[in-house]
């Protein structure tokens, strides 16, 4: 009883937040059902990818090799480049998700881009435990990214609604995380440094390469930073 | 479907697994039990707003910023984001907000 009665309270602070997430997810969610079915692979597949996967644009740049032909080395080769990123993530929860206990396993499973941006910025209310809060958080915007493409590999092109645009809801929520990082001064650097390094990437790698260029002048001009300020 | 369903299985096996090294690698690095090296703690408190900042660009990544708009509708629905969140505070309200501008932009305006 009194652990349900936790659960609600935790999911009660945890849904207000996801809302951006589950915009995102549906739409973003639906669109891959939809082109995973043109492509050829119903909700089944759509469905295991996401369930299993859960790897959101990375599960996008995959389509062409599944229309292409069977080749392992190259989805893999792919997948560690696309998603490299996350190596920030893990990096950044260390701290955050320690001492959690089984909880980290689904916890860190499901650390997509969105639901970094919250569990690395956010935390719960007075008498909401971290551990509760976080795990809602994880589980409902995976559940938003496998529902969407249920959706989407059901209902195909049944849709008639303009959607173009909605998917602006991630980008939104990116910068309203980043003005909520912004708002503790010592952090401002760093979230320069990373605006700064990721355009110079788009500049000079272009869009399909811009990635882990960014990243590894990020974790440059940090560290260096740090040795400045510690010398 | 190209591939025959064990194939597709493999692919979607590989893609995870190849996900989950990238989530799970600094967890191995850095077991719990273990003390991290300081730089690793320093780093993981900047980390997040360097990150935010590249995933916000990473949003922007497909804008074609040479030819008209030159991006005007992301541009402006960032700034009512911005702007939202400066007067109200209110997470929900500001995304909800810019991102009903931006459909609107691209739907009606710059169609």
């Amino acid at each position: 009883m009194e652990r349900t009665e936790r659960l609600r309270s935790a999911l009660r602070a945890a849904f207000p937040v996801t809302v951006p997430v589950l915009t995102g997810y549906v739409c973003l969610g639906v669109a891959y059902g939809v082109l995973m079915a043109a492509n050829g692979y119903g909700p089944l597949w759509s469905v295991l990818m996401s369930a299993v996967g859960f790897c959101g644009s990375m599960q996008y740049a995959v389509i062409p090799l599944l229309a292409a032909g069977f080749e392992p080395l190259q989805a893999f080769l792919l997948t560690l480049m696309v998603n490299a990123r996350h190596i920030l993530y893990g990096l950044s929860m260390l701290e955050r998700y320690k001492g959690l206990g089984w909880a980290r396993f689904p916890l860190i499973y499901t650390l997509s881009d969105e639901t970094f941006s919250l569990v690395s910025t956010l935390d719960p209310p007075e008498g909401v435990a971290r551990r509760d809060f976080f795990l809602c958080v994880s589980l409902l915007d995976y559940g938003y990214w496998v529902t969407g493409t249920t959706l989407g590999g059901l209902l195909g092109s049944v849709l008639t609604f303009n959607t173009a645009g909605l998917d602006f809801a991630l980008t939104a929520l990116f910068v309203v995380l980043f003005l909520e990082q912004w708002k503790e001064r010592e952090r401002r650097p760093a979230g320069i440094t990373g605006i700064a390094c990721a355009a110079v990437s788009l500049a000079v790698f272009g869009a399909d390469n811009l990635v882990i260029p960014a990243m590894i002048m990020i974790l440059a001009i940090l560290l260096g930073g740090r040795k400045l300020t510690c010398a | 479907m190209r591939l025959t369903p064990l194939e597709t299985l493999g692919i979607i096996l590989t893609v995870a697994a190849g996900t989950q090294i990238t989530r799970w690698l600094p967890f191995w690095l850095f077991p719990e039990n273990k003390k991290p090296p300081a730089w690793v703690t320093d780093l993981g408190k900047v980390l997040p707003a360097a990150t935010m900042g590249l995933l916000v660009v990473y949003c922007l990544k497909g804008v074609a910023w040479t030819v008209p708009p030159h991006g005007a509708a992301e541009l402006l629905a960032i700034l009512a984001v911005a702007a939202l969140h400066r007067w109200k505070g209110n997470v929900l309200l500001s995304i909800a907000g810019g991102t009903a501008l931006y459909m609107v932009l691209v739907q009606c305006v710059f169609a």
